[in-house]
């Protein structure tokens, strides 16, 4: 930043005085971590969007594995919590990266919070990235907790070669995050937020309910086929592979980062600022 | 860029928003180190020319640069050197007061001590505040803090003092005085004649788009005449009213009628003047209810100019 010094205020100023102009933007690096803490704060002291990132996944786990021990069943020669918790890792990270995401950029449009950054130092690179670690630090949040109440339910991930399990997740987490955060400013970006609001919650249920995320696509009979390829089947798919079957699931990475790709060039395309 | 060059400089500006034409051919200048006012009603076009400078809209025809930079094409080099206070908004719902003011010091690199700034604005009461719970003055008081934090040398400041109790609006004169006093260059919107006279080396009157007078309050308000009488009457005036009263008044007097009851009489300030007023209303059987003699205002500027009144 080219800051000039402050003594080019005008003849007659004081020298120093409180205001004397001193301008210039922090370091790119130091703007982007004080905007990713303000945005992980304000997610995580906002109570709905804690509902929908812990609650949620937490009562769907614990639900799933009572009602599956009750019924006795097995899927796939698993046991239900081996099963289930992939499922709900990627619920969480559905919520957040999508829901939550689509929600909290909704107001900041409509409350004139990204008009107002706009004027300050931040690039809107900035603004983007600081919007990305705030959502990958929730994320990661979310999954040490949701880890934590699997492994008491006596949780067992696929210890096959945890090299290739913690590679799968690094980019089943990663490049889902992606896909559904570009879908959610893609939203965001384009509705008012009202309509935002609905709209993604309204998704978030219906790919909870229906989209492969909690259960395996092949439990969905024929319509299987077709969930695979979207988002959050390809999210479920993915995790599922890595931490049962210690596996990369090359195809349904791919389906996601074809999601990140269309998600991103639409919202460049369409997302309003203001 | 050299250093001579004004903090704002607008010439022939266009900007239409659909077939509304919002400004219509603006060119003004704005000197470093001043308080300057743009002045205008509702819809004249001041939002809409202070976004232009902070590089929310693009230009449509004439060129803006501000500290000689380009709002658009030199963006990084130019928010780092300006502040802004947006007309309303501008924070997240759930955001603390000096929480959201702390933030956006964070992003310079020389920020004001906040600390200051809030003890200063009367914001340490409502400090861990959830934004959406503050009251409009109060939400003013740290729209203008965030503008200031980053040591700015210039402040653009939309409506600074919309909503503000006596009190806050003082503070809020007395230190945009600091600040100019510190070298930096004000550009403030309003609608109120008495924040410009008080505030502003310079005030830019536009109406409609268009600059329609500019100058210091001193030189606004001298004007051609002497005085300004107002008449305001208890029934309609007769027909040619205007035309008699002029000619019972001599023919150094302007005489213009602003609606049916009421009248601005600009000419020499005198008892006789009054006298002769109250004598021709007598005459025409319409009784004064305002009879009033005093120095121009910039209201009344305003009215000459546009036949209009300017606070609506």
């Amino acid at each position: 930043m080219s800051a000039p010094p402050a003594g080019t205020a005008p003849a007659g100023a004081r020298p120093t005085g409180t205001f004397t102009p001193a301008p210039g933007g922090a370091g790119l690096g130091r703007m982007v971590l004080a905007q990713a803490r303000m945005e992980a704060r304000l997610m995580l002291r906002n109570g709905e969007q804690l509902l929908l990132a812990i609650v949620i996944p937490v009562i769907v786990l614990v639900g799933g594995v009572a009602a599956a021990g009750r019924l006795g069943s097995t899927f796939e020669g698993h046991a239900p919590v081996d099963l289930l918790t992939p499922g709900v890792l990627a619920l969480a990270v559905m919520s957040t990266a999508f829901t939550s995401v689509a929600i909290a950029t909704g107001f900041e449009r409509r409350y004139g919070v990204i008009k107002l950054l706009g004027s300050s130092p931040l690039p809107r690179h900035g603004l983007l990235l600081g919007k990305v670690l705030a959502l990958l630090n929730v994320v990661a949040l979310q999954l040490v907790v949701l880890v934590v109440v699997a492994l008491a339910l006596g949780w067992e991930p696929s210890l096959a070669s945890p090299p290739t399990t913690v590679v799968g997740l690094v980019l089943t987490v990663g490049l889902g995050t992606a896909a559904f955060a570009s879908l959610g400013l893609l939203v965001a970006g384009a509705l008012r937020a009202e309509a935002t609001l609905a709209l993604a919650n309204l998704v978030y249920l219906l790919l909870m309910a229906g989209g492969g995320v909690v259960l395996p696509t092949s439990t969905y009979g024929a319509a299987g086929g077709l969930i695979q390829w979207l988002p959050s089947g390809a999210l479920g798919e993915a995790m599922r592979s890595t931490l049962v079957h210690a596996d990369i699931d090359g195809r349904s990475l791919l389906v996601l980062a074809a999601w990140a790709v269309l998600g991103a060039l639409l919202t460049a395309k369409t997302f309003r600022w203001e | 860029m050299p250093p001579a060059s004004p903090a704002v400089q607008i010439d022939g500006l266009v900007m239409a928003y659909g077939d509304k034409v919002a400004v219509d051919g603006l060119s003004l200048e704005v000197a470093r180190g001043s308080i300057t006012a743009v002045l205008g009603p509702n819809g004249a076009g001041k939002t809409t020319t202070l976004e232009t400078c902070e590089g929310y809209r693009v230009a449509q025809r004439g060129t803006v640069r501000v500290l000689g930079l380009d709002p658009q094409r030199d963006r990084a080099e130019l928010l780092p050197r300006i502040g802004v206070m947006l007309q309303s908004g501008g924070a997240w719902s759930g955001v603390r007061a000096v929480e959201m003011l702390e933030h956006m010091a964070s992003l310079h690199a020389h920020p004001l001590d906040t600390a200051m700034l809030v003890d200063r604005l009367g914001l340490a009461d409502c400090g861990r505040t959830p934004y959406r719970r503050l009251s409009g003055g109060q939400k003013q008081r740290l729209g203008l803090a965030i503008a200031l934090v980053g040591r700015p040398e210039l402040v653009f400041v939309d409506e600074p003092t919309a909503g503000m109790d006596p009190q806050a609006r003082r503070t809020t004169w007395e230190m945009l005085e600091e600040v100019r006093a510190d070298g930096v260059t004000v550009v403030l919107t309003t609608h109120h004649m008495d924040e410009a006279e008080h505030l502003a080396d310079r005030i830019h009157i536009i109406d409609r788009g268009t600059l329609i007078a500019t100058g210091t309050p001193a030189e606004l308000t001298r004007g051609g005449h002497s005085a300004t009488i107002r008449l305001v009457v208890n029934r309609p005036f007769p027909d040619g009213a205007p035309e008699s009263l002029r000619r019972e008044l001599g023919p150094l007097t302007e005489v213009r009628q602003l609606d049916e009851v009421s009248m601005l009489i600009h000419g020499p300030a005198d008892a006789s003047t009054l006298g002769r007023v109250s004598r021709w209303c007598e005459e025409h059987a319409v009784l004064p209810q305002t009879l009033t003699l005093g120095q121009r205002t910039l209201e009344d500027v305003f009215l000459e100019l546009t036949g209009r009144e300017l606070a609506s």
